[in-house]
C-alpha cells in the first residue's frame, strides 16, 4: 500500500475513464459488427435458401388425381369406365381403438366378412397414416347414417371417389386387365422411374393387361392446388391451381362382340384364341378361357377369392393367348413346307410314298404317321391338306435342325411378338446351339425328326402362331400385334391413330407361297383335315390343324382320346385366315385338351370368321355347358 | 394556467433532445412492427401505446430527479433486492423448473428484475463515495456486491438474467477503473471454468446451448423457434418483404413474435437495410450515452451513464443474436422494440437517468 498517495489524481482518473469509454465504444461497435455480419449472412448470402424455406413453410401442394382414361373397343363400346361413388375410409392413426370403431361401424351399416377381410389385408399392407377403404359404393342411406354418427367415430371418413368399372365381364379380363391399389412394389417402381410425383394423389395403378401396359397414357397427369397454409396447417387461401390432365382414352382394334362369339365358340372347353388383322397387326380378338371378374380386384380382392383363383386347376389368371406355351404340332407344317421349297430341298410336285412310318438310317425306331398305314403318294399340297407326318419327318431330316431353326425364326417363332401387353412368353424354337447351352447335350437326329412336325422341344404361344399365320396371309410381312388402334385426349376429343409396327418383310417367292396357301385351302376343302369346319361358308378359308401332345405315347401304343381322362387329352390347335384370296382376318386357336385340331379348334375359328366376315352369330349364343364327354 | 405550464416546460427541459429523438424513433418502429406482428390486433396496439405512454412518463420523472438524490436510492434498493432474492431462494415459487418468482399475494414478482437497476446504482454510489481514495480493496468490495445477487440469481436458476446483471456490474467496475490484470485474470479463469459451468447447468440450459449449436437436431421442439426466426430474417433479403408482408410473420410461423422474437418480424419485413438502420439507432443511443458519460460532472453520473448505455446495447445484442441464431435462447426482450410493459418501463427509467445526468450539470455536494 502506498500510504503517501491516499488521494487519487482526479485528472488522471478522468483521462483513464475517457479511455475506457472509448474501449466501451469499440466493444459495442464490435458487437454491432457481429450482428450485422450475421444478418448479412442470413439476408444476403443465404437469402435464396431462406426464401425457399419460407415458401415451403407456407405453401403446401395438394394433389388432385386425374380421371383415368377409358378403354373402348373398335366400335366405341366401353370396356373400362369410371364412376363416382361414396366410400367409407378409415385412417388407423386417427382411431382411438380400431376394433371398437369397427364394431361400432358394424352396428350402423352392414360390413360383410369379405369386406372386413379385405380391409384387414389392406390395413396390414399400409402405413398407419394411410387411409384404407372399408366399404365402397355406399348407398345414400348408409352415407346419411355414417354422416350422422361420424362425430363419435374418429378416423372414419366418407369420401366421394372415382371407381373403375369393367363392363365387358370376365371374357375381356385378360385383355383389359385391372387396376389395383398402389402397393410398396408399385411405389418402388414409380420411384425408380421418377414418376412418383405424378402419383401423389392416386390410389390405383394398372396391374395387368392394357391397364398395366398403357398405364402412362391412361393415368393422366396429377394436378396440384397450391395452398397457403399457416403454421398450424390450416389452409388460408388457394395460391394457384394446376388442374389435373385426364388420362388418354384407348380405342382397340378388338371387337368385343367378336370376342364374345369366340369365347362362346369354345363351349365349355378352355383355351386361347388370337384373331389378327393380317395387314395391320390389329388384334381383333384375344381370348383366354376361363376369364375372371376384374372388378373383384379393383379395391383389393379378399383372400379367399384370391386363393381360389390362384389355386384353381383351370388357372383363370393365366393369359393363355399370351403366356400359354404349347408345341405347335402340325400347324408348323405350312412353314416347314415353305422352308423346304425355299431351301431347294423340295419342289411342289415332288412326291413321297408314305408307308405310315419313318425310320432313320440304321435305326429300327419307327416315327409313326398319325394315320395308320400312311397316306400313300403325297406331294407338297397333299402333305398339308392331309397333314402327312412322314413327309415332314423326311423333310426335317434333309433340312437339319439348324436350317429349320433359322428359317422358322423369320416367322417370329421363339421370339416375343411385341404385342402391347406385358408378360408374353417367347416360346422356344430349338436349335443345336440352344440345346448345348440349355442342357450341355448334343442334338440327336431323332429330335430333328419330331421337330419336323412341331413336336419335341418346340413351344409356341397362340399369339406367335397367329403372327406367323398372318405372314402367310399377307405375303411375309411380319406385323407386330397391336390391341390399341387409336388414342384420344379427352379434352381435345380427337382420336390419334396409333400406327402399326412392321418388324420386317420376308421375300417369299410368290409361287412357293401360292402352293402352300393352296395346300391350306385344301385343308378346308372336301378331303382336307378340317373340311367339315368350312362346310357352307360363303368365303374360302385357308387353315392348318394341329395337336399338341400333353402326354407322351409309348412306342407301339395308340393314342385313344376316348380312353384318356380329359386333362391328359392333347391340346387342339388351328391356324387359319379368310377370305383365302384376300385375307382380312387370321386366327390361331388353342383348345386345351380339345383332342384334335379339326374336331374342336377349327369350329371355333369358323365361328369367328362367320361373325367377322358375314356378321352371323352362333344360333344360341348362351354360355351354357354343352354336354361334353368326361 | 401559465404558471403550471411554465412548471411543465421546466420538467421537459431535463429531457435530452438527441436521446429523446432516438428513443421515439425506436418506439415508433416498435409500434409499427408490433402492429404487423399482432395482425393489427387493436388490443395489442392500444396496450403497447399505453405501455409507451407510461414508460415515457416514468422517463420524464426520472430525468427530473437529480443524480445526487438518485445515488442515495442505490443502497436501500440494493439491500431490498438482495433480501428479496434470499426470500425467493427460501420461499419462492417454482415455475418451469426454476425458482424465480416471489408471490406477494396480489402479484407474482421477480426480484431479479429489481437488481437490473439496483446493482449499477449501488455500485455507482459506492465508487462515487470512495472516488478520492480508490484502492484495490474497493474493487474487492465492488466484486462482492456484484457476486451476491449474481450467484443468487444463477442458483434460481436463471442463467440469462444472471449474465445480464453480471454484465452490468462488470461494466460499472470496468468504467470505475478495474485493473487490467484483474480483467484478464478473470477472463482466463472464466474460460477455464467453462467446463465446470457446463456441469452445473440444468438439463434445459444444456439443451438450449446444444440446440443453438445445431437447431436442426430438434426442429419441432427447442430448435423450432430458432429455425423459424432465421428463416424469417433470411427470407427478408436486402429490402425485406414489406410492412405486413412477411409470410413467416403473418402465417404464425414465428413464435412469440411481438415480444422476444420481434426482431425476426422486423428482419423479415424490413430486410438487411432495416437491420442496419435498427442497429445504427442502438449505436446512436450508445454513442449519445457515452457522450453524456464523458461530460458528466460526477463519478456517479459518469459510471451510471456509461453502464446504462453499454447495458442497453448488450440487451439488444443478446436478443438479436438469439433470434438470428448465434446465441442461446435466453428470453431477453429487444430493448424499446419488444411488447411488454415491465421491460419498457425499466428501459425508459434508465433513459431518464441518462437524461438526468445529462441535464444536471452542476456539481452536487457530496
Amino acid at each position: 500500500m502506498n500510504l503517501a498517495t491516499p488521494l487519487k489524481n482526479l485528472d488522471r482518473e478522468l483521462a483513464r475513464f475517457h479511455g475506457r469509454l472509448k474501449l466501451g465504444a469499440a466493444f459495442v461497435s464490435l458487437l454491432a459488427a457481429v450482428l450485422l455480419a450475421r444478418a448479412f449472412y442470413l439476408q444476403i448470402v443465404q437469402h435464396e435458401h431462406y426464401v425457399e424455406r419460407a415458401e415451403s413453410n407456407r405453401i403446401s401442394r395438394v394433389p388432385t388425381a386425374p380421371n383415368r382414361g377409358l378403354i373402348l373397343d373398335r366400335n366405341d363400346r366401353i370396356l373400362a369406365e369410371n364412376y363416382s361413388a361414396y366410400t367409407l375410409e378409415l385412417t388407423r392413426a386417427q382411431t382411438h381403438n380400431l376394433e371398437a370403431t369397427l364394431a361400432e361401424v358394424g352396428k350402423l351399416i352392414e360390413i360383410t366378412p369379405g369386406q372386413l377381410r379385405r380391409f384387414r389385408r389392406l390395413l396390414a399392407e399400409s402405413h398407419e397414416f394411410e387411409t384404407v377403404p372399408l366399404k365402397s359404393k355406399l348407398t345414400d342411406e348408409e352415407v346419411a347414417i355414417l354422416a350422422a354418427n361420424r362425430y363419435r367415430l374418429p378416423g372414419l371418413e366418407v369420401k366421394a371417389r372415382l371407381f373403375r368399372n369393367y363392363r365387358a365381364g370376365p371374357g375381356m379380363a385378360h385383355v383389359v386387365g385391372f387396376i389395383g391399389r398402389i402397393n410398396d412394389r408399385d411405389l418402388k417402381r414409380l420411384r425408380e422411374a421418377s414418376r412418383e410425383q405424378n402419383y401423389k394423389g392416386s390410389a390405383y395403378i394398372g396391374k395387368t393387361g392394357l391397364e398395366q401396359s398403357y398405364e402412362s397414357l391412361l393415368h393422366g397427369r396429377t394436378g396440384f392446388d397450391q395452398m397457403e397454409t399457416d403454421a398450424s396447417g390450416r389452409a388460408v387461401r388457394m395460391l394457384s391451381r394446376i388442374p389435373p390432365v385426364p388420362g388418354k382414352d384407348l380405342r382397340l382394334h378388338l371387337d368385343v362382340e367378336l370376342q364374345a362369339v369366340a369365347e362362346h365358340a369354345f363351349g365349355d372347353y378352355l383355351g386361347g384364341l388370337v384373331a389378327l388383322d393380317p395387314n395391320t397387326g390389329g388384334v381383333l380378338a384375344l381370348v383366354s378361357k376361363p376369364g375372371f371378374d376384374p372388378n373383384l380386384f379393383v379395391d383389393g380382392v379378399d383372400p379367399e377369392t384370391w386363393k381360389a383363383l390362384n389355386e384353381s386347376p383351370d388357372r383363370p389368371m393365366v393369359n393363355r393367348a399370351l403366356r400359354g406355351i404349347y408345341p405347335p404340332g402340325s400347324t408348323i407344317k405350312p412353314f416347314m413346307a415353305l422352308a423346304g421349297l425355299e431351301l431347294g430341298l423340295r419342289k411342289p410336285a415332288d412326291t413321297i410314298a408314305d408307308p405310315g412310318f419313318f425310320s432313320l438310317p440304321n435305326s429300327r425306331h419307327q416315327f409313326r404317321d398319325w394315320k395308320r398305314g400312311g397316306h400313300g403318294v403325297v406331294d407338297l399340297r397333299r402333305s398339308i391338306s392331309q397333314s402327312c407326318d412322314v413327309y415332314y419327318y423326311r423333310l426335317a431330316v434333309d433340312m437339319g435342325i439348324d436350317r429349320m431353326h433359322d428359317y422358322l425364326a423369320q416367322f417370329g417363332l421363339g421370339e416375343k411378338t411385341g404385342i402391347d401387353l406385358d408378360g408374353e412368353s417367347a416360346g422356344l424354337l430349338p436349335s443345336r446351339d440352344w440345346k448345348q447351352r440349355r442342357f450341355k447335350q448334343t442334338w440327336y437326329p431323332g429330335e430333328t425328326v419330331i421337330a419336323g412336325i412341331g413336336q419335341g422341344y418346340h413351344l409356341t404361344t397362340p399369339l406367335q402362331l397367329a403372327v406367323a399365320a398372318a405372314m402367310l396371309a399377307n405375303g411375309g410381312k411380319r406385323i407386330e400385334p397391336r390391341l390399341v388402334q387409336a388414342v384420344r385426349d379427352p379434352l381435345a376429343h380427337v382420336w390419334q391413330p396409333q400406327p402399326g409396327m412392321v418388324r420386317g418383310q420376308m421375300a417369299i417367292p410368290p409361287a412357293y407361297l401360292a402352293v402352300v396357301r393352296e395346300g391350306m385351302m385344301d385343308v378346308m376343302r372336301p378331303g382336307g383335315t378340317a373340311a367339315r369346319s368350312a362346310a357352307g361358308a360363303p368365303y374360302t378359308i385357308a387353315g392348318k390343324t394341329g395337336t399338341a401332345q400333353v402326354v407322351g405315347i409309348k412306342q407301339g401304343a395308340r393314342y385313344d382320346a376316348s380312353r384318356l381322362s380329359r386333362q391328359y387329352r392333347d391340346h387342339a390347335l388351328f391356324i387359319a385366315y379368310a377370305p383365302a384370296e384376300n385375307p382380312t382376318i387370321v386366327v390361331a386357336v388353342m383348345v386345351e385338351n380339345g383332342g384334335s385340331g379339326s374336331g374342336t379348334a377349327a369350329p371355333v375359328a369358323r365361328a369367328v370368321f362367320d361373325y367377322y366376315l358375314t356378321g352371323k352369330r352362333p344360333g344360341e349364343m348362351k354360355l351354357e355347358a354343352n354336354n361334353a364327354t368326361e | 394556467m401559465p404558471q403550471s405550464s411554465h412548471w411543465f416546460m421546466r420538467r421537459l427541459s431535463h429531457l435530452d433532445g438527441i436521446l429523446l429523438t432516438l428513443v421515439l424513433l425506436l418506439l415508433g418502429i416498435s409500434l409499427a412492427v408490433v402492429a404487423s406482428a399482432s395482425g393489427q390486433s387493436p388490443a395489442r396496439i392500444s396496450g403497447h401505446l399505453i405501455n409507451i405512454g407510461l414508460a415515457l412518463a416514468v422517463m420524464v420523472v426520472m430525468a427530473n430527479v437529480p443524480p445526487h438524490l438518485l445515488s442515495k436510492v442505490g443502497p436501500p434498493l440494493y439491500v431490498a433486492g438482495v433480501v428479496l432474492l434470499i426470500g425467493v431462494a427460501l420461499f419462492g415459487e417454482v415455475r418451469n423448473g426454476s425458482r424465480r418468482w416471489l408471490n406477494l399475494g396480489f402479484m407474482a414478482f421477480q426480484p431479479s428484475e429489481l437488481l437490473k437497476l439496483a446493482l449499477p446504482l449501488m455500485l455507482a454510489w459506492y465508487f462515487q463515495r470512495n472516488e478520492a481514495v480508490l484502492r484495490a480493496k474497493h474493487f474487492l468490495v465492488g466484486g462482492a456486491l456484484l457476486l451476491v445477487p449474481f450467484l443468487l440469481i444463477l442458483r434460481q436458476p436463471d442463467l440469462g438474467t444472471a449474465m445480464m446483471i453480471g454484465a452490468s456490474g462488470f461494466y460499472l467496475l470496468f468504467f470505475a477503473g478495474l485493473p487490467w490484470k484483474v480483467i484478464l485474470g478473470g477472463a482466463t479463469l472464466g474460460a477455464a471454468s467453462l467446463p465446470v459451468m457446463w456441469g452445473l447447468m440444468h438439463d434445459y440450459q444444456q439443451r438450449r446451448v446444444l440446440t443453438l449449436l445445431d437447431p436442426t437436431s430438434d426442429p419441432l421442439g427447442d430448435g423450432y423457434h430458432i429455425i423459424q426466426s432465421t428463416i424469417a430474417i433470411g427470407s427478408g433479403g436486402l429490402f425485406g418483404r414489406g410492412w405486413m408482408g412477411g409470410t413467416q410473420n403473418q402465417l404464425d410461423f414465428i413464435p412469440e413474435r411481438t415480444t422476444d422474437f420481434i426482431f425476426a418480424v422486423f428482419g423479415e419485413e424490413f430486410g438487411y437495410v432495416g437491420a442496419i438502420f435498427l442497429v445504427g439507432l442502438y449505436l446512436a443511443i450508445v454513442a449519445r450515452g457515452l457522450v453524456i458519460a464523458a461530460r458528466a460532472p460526477t463519478q456517479f453520473g459518469r459510471l451510471m451513464a456509461a453502464t446504462l448505455s453499454l447495458n442497453l446495447f448488450t440487451y439488444a445484442f443478446v436478443n438479436m443474436g438469439m433470434v438470428s441464431g448465434i446465441l442461446p435462447v435466453v428470453g431477453v426482450p429487444l430493448p424499446l422494440m419488444s411488447y411488454g410493459g415491465t421491460a419498457l418501463i425499466t428501459l425508459l427509467l434508465g433513459m431518464g437517468i441518462l437524461m438526468s445526468v445529462a441535464t444536471h450539470r452542476q456539481l452536487n455536494k457530496s
